[in-house]
């Protein structure tokens, strides 16, 4: 079976003591330093080396030299970093409580495999060479996906196993559609290594404006479905007695993680492992409480991914790792050692 | 199974086969020399069905080609009454074919229905724990990095998947392997060899690019008797020895502690069942590629046909032969012959029959 077990009933849920709260929160503050140093790093480090001062100048007293120019586009990169980041990882922790499955990341509700798909449709079938001309098609190629996902996993009384099973069946269909079409048309396959990767290196301002109200408009749904989300992780028969709407509080999740994921993916490709693993991390030392859980995660998703992002650049220098890439090289073995080190928090 | 009833009075066991199905699902049928035998008659029928299916796309599959021959012609060259030209297409071309299509089938049926089981997760296949990964790495290093012939691509792959599924296991083994340690631990090591592979394909020329991912897709395409032996050897060893664990591998289903109090050596039987799936999935992965999805649908969906719990090896096994052999049939007339690689066909058909599984077992109200 999935895993599906009844959550002991831990004194997690119930409300923290004063003092557990004020280290939560001063752990949520630190977190949030963390983050901005990394994006001050971001805009900092790369193949083209800056002192802090023309990171100033170049953030703001913008003259229009070669180092402000170089500003501009690592400040575009990091914001999108910024805002996928948050995207990945509250729609993972979102996923997992939705499904009660820690295992449960975009990739097992088939939305990259639909973001993915309608990229290559687009390559090939409409002739689209660019970045900016994939974001509309890998958002509604995700949403798209969402959307049957939900319906087929029954729309009434979705039950997990039914929503994963439903997400693994569609992604099967489509990655066979998707391998064929690479291997029967060249240039798609030429293109599509480098997207399925997923990098930030193609960011510019007008993605970010692209996807920004998609991001914004998730964030602030899924941030608000941590009480709901909480009891459901009682089991359906306990939330319902505890006065939660099950039927809604599982489309509007739903609808969360497809808008995040979705408009995520399409503006920087499928980044598969933030969602999954930065939950994780969060509820080792948060327990299982979603209303810290999803702070937590909106914040430190971002600083697995631009820190992974700024050693990419590092490491590969003048050449770069695609983000994607480091995040799993770097978060894997992370993510092996915590399971390893102790009971896995179940959810 | 034996079980010591012999004087069982008749008239009990007329009793029991009259009761409904649904009460003692299996038949009891018993010997002369007072052994008996507990047969799930469902799974039998199921079992049963596919294999016939399994052959007769076989047989068909046999025909199908550049030089079609009737199914009739087939059997009988099979049979060794073929005229040269036939027996030559029939013995030498396709048959090795469809012999590693049923293999590599039944292995990652029967692989994906012993990580699903010890896994305790039917996500728990194969291809998400990463040891198609780690073969598609050891392969991917040998097309990108050394431009190596078939052969050795092979013994890459299969050197890939060993050492995965070793990396796998000691990863996870803490004071015993635990079923959801083993899954997590699992995708944090296909996550960072899916990365190595996205970086290996990022590195290559288009060329080799395209050859890995024919390759990463998998497919029968040219496989020959040499392929056929060392496969039919390892499931030959490797089918019995799980199949004689299967009593034990259902009882550590319910729990460690549960086994345990029953009997069986909970650690020594899942070490020896998870070197068995390791061997059968790399092994039929180094045949074929990674073919998609196989080791991952087979068993759910025989779980859904033989409606049994448990398991279900056998049925898994049967299944993914079965699911293997028609892709690849489906592949040859949809396209075109050798057009597109079979895991192509193996992901569109396991993806689409598992979603008509779920609509209609949601109109019967079953799951």
């Amino acid at each position: 079976m999935l895993v599906d077990s009844p959550p002991e009933p831990s004194a997690e849920t119930a409300p923290a003591p004063p003092r557990r709260r004020a280290v939560r929160a001063a752990g949520l503050l630190v977190s949030l330093v963390v983050l901005v140093l990394v994006a001050v790093a971001s805009i900092a480090i790369g193949a083209k080396e800056l002192s802090l001062e023309q990171v100033w100048h170049g953030l703001f007293q913008d003259s229009g030299t070669y180092g402000d120019v170089v500003v501009g586009e690592r400040l575009s990169r990091t914001v999108l970093g910024l805002l996928v980041g948050a995207a990945l990882g509250l729609a993972g922790a979102v996923l997992q409580a939705l499904t009660r499955n820690p295992l449960a990341d975009p990739g097992l509700l088939g939305i990259n495999a639909g973001a993915s798909a309608a990229v290559v449709t687009a390559i090939t079938f409409f002739g689209v060479t660019s970045l900016n001309g994939y974001v509309w098609f890998a958002f509604a190629g995700a949403a798209a996906v969402g959307v049957l996902v939900f319906f087929l996993g029954g729309s009434r009384g979705a039950t997990p196993v039914r929503l994963a099973l439903a997400g693994t069946a569609i992604s099967a269909a489509l990655y066979g559609y998707l391998q064929a079409v690479m291997i029967t048309d060249e240039a798609a396959l030429g293109k599509m290594r480098f997207w399925t990767v997923g990098s930030l290196a193609s960011a510019t301002s007008d993605i970010i404006w692209q996807v920004l109200p998609f991001l914004a408009a998730g964030t602030v749904l899924a941030l608000a479905l941590a009480r709901p989300l909480n009891a459901m992780a009682m089991g359906d028969d306990t939330a319902r007695a505890l006065g939660a709407h099950l039927n809604r509080t599982r489309a509007l999740s739903m609808a969360a993680a497809t808008v995040l994921c979705g408009a995520a993916t399409a503006a920087c490709g499928p980044i598969v492992f933030v969602g999954l693993m930065v939950p994780h991390v969060v509820r080792s030392f948060t327990g299982p409480d979603l209303r810290w859980i999803l702070p937590y995660a909106t914040v430190l998703s971002p600083v697995l991914l631009l820190g992974a992002d700024v050693i990419g650049r590092i490491v590969a220098r003048p050449a770069e790792l695609q983000v994607g890439i480091v995040t799993a090289i770097l978060g894997g073995p992370v993510f092996i050692f915590l399971v390893r080190r102790r009971r896995t928090a179940q959810l | 199974m034996k079980a010591p009833r012999k004087q069982a009075p008749r008239d009990q066991a007329e009793t029991a086969q009259a009761a409904p199905a649904r009460v003692s699902r299996g038949r009891t049928v018993r010997t002369v020399g007072g052994l008996s035998v507990r047969v799930d008659v469902r799974a039998f029928t199921v079992v049963v069905l596919l294999l016939v299916a399994a052959l007769t796309a076989g047989v068909v599959l046999i025909g199908t080609g550049d030089f079609p021959i009737s199914a009739g012609d087939v059997v009988r060259t099979l049979l060794g009454n073929g005229d040269a030209g036939q027996e030559f297409i029939v013995n030498e071309l396709r048959l090795p074919r469809v012999l590693v299509g049923l293999l590599v089938g039944a292995s990652l049926g029967l692989g994906g229905a012993l990580f699903q089981a010890i896994s305790r997760n039917p996500l728990g296949s194969p291809d998400v724990l990463g040891l198609g990964q780690g073969s598609t790495a050891g392969a991917l290093v040998m097309i990108v990095l050394f431009s190596g012939t078939a052969r050795q691509v092979t013994v890459g792959a299969l050197i890939g998947g060993l050492v995965t599924g070793l990396a796998i296991y000691l990863l996870a083994w803490k004071r015993g392997v635990h079923g959801y340690r083993l899954v997590l631990v699992g995708i944090g090591v296909s996550a960072i060899v899916t990365a190595v592979n996205g970086y290996l394909i990022t590195k290559a020329d288009l060329v080799d690019a395209t050859r890995a991912v024919v390759w990463m897709t998998g497919s029968l395409n040219g496989r020959d008797w040499e392929q056929v032996w060392p496969l039919l050897g390892l499931c030959a060893v490797l089918v019995p020895l799980v199949l004689g664990n299967a009593r034990a591998l259902r009882m550590l289903e319910m729990g460690d502690d549960v086994a345990y109090a029953l009997g069986v050596r909970v650690e020594r039987t899942r070490l020896l069942l998870l070197v068995a799936a390791v061997l059968l999935t790399a092994s039929a992965t180094a045949a074929a590629g990674p073919v998609g999805f196989v080791a991952l649908t087979a068993p759910q969906l025989a779980r859904r046909l033989t409606c049994s719990p448990g398991p279900n090896l056998v049925p898994a096994m049967c299944m993914g032969a079965t699911l293997l052999v028609v892709a690849d049939w489906a592949s040859q007339r949809v396209f075109g012959a050798d057009q597109l690689p079979v895991g192509v066909v193996t992901g569109i058909l396991g993806g689409v029959y598992l979603l008509w599984l779920l609509v209609t077992e949601r109109k019967a109200g079953r799951i």
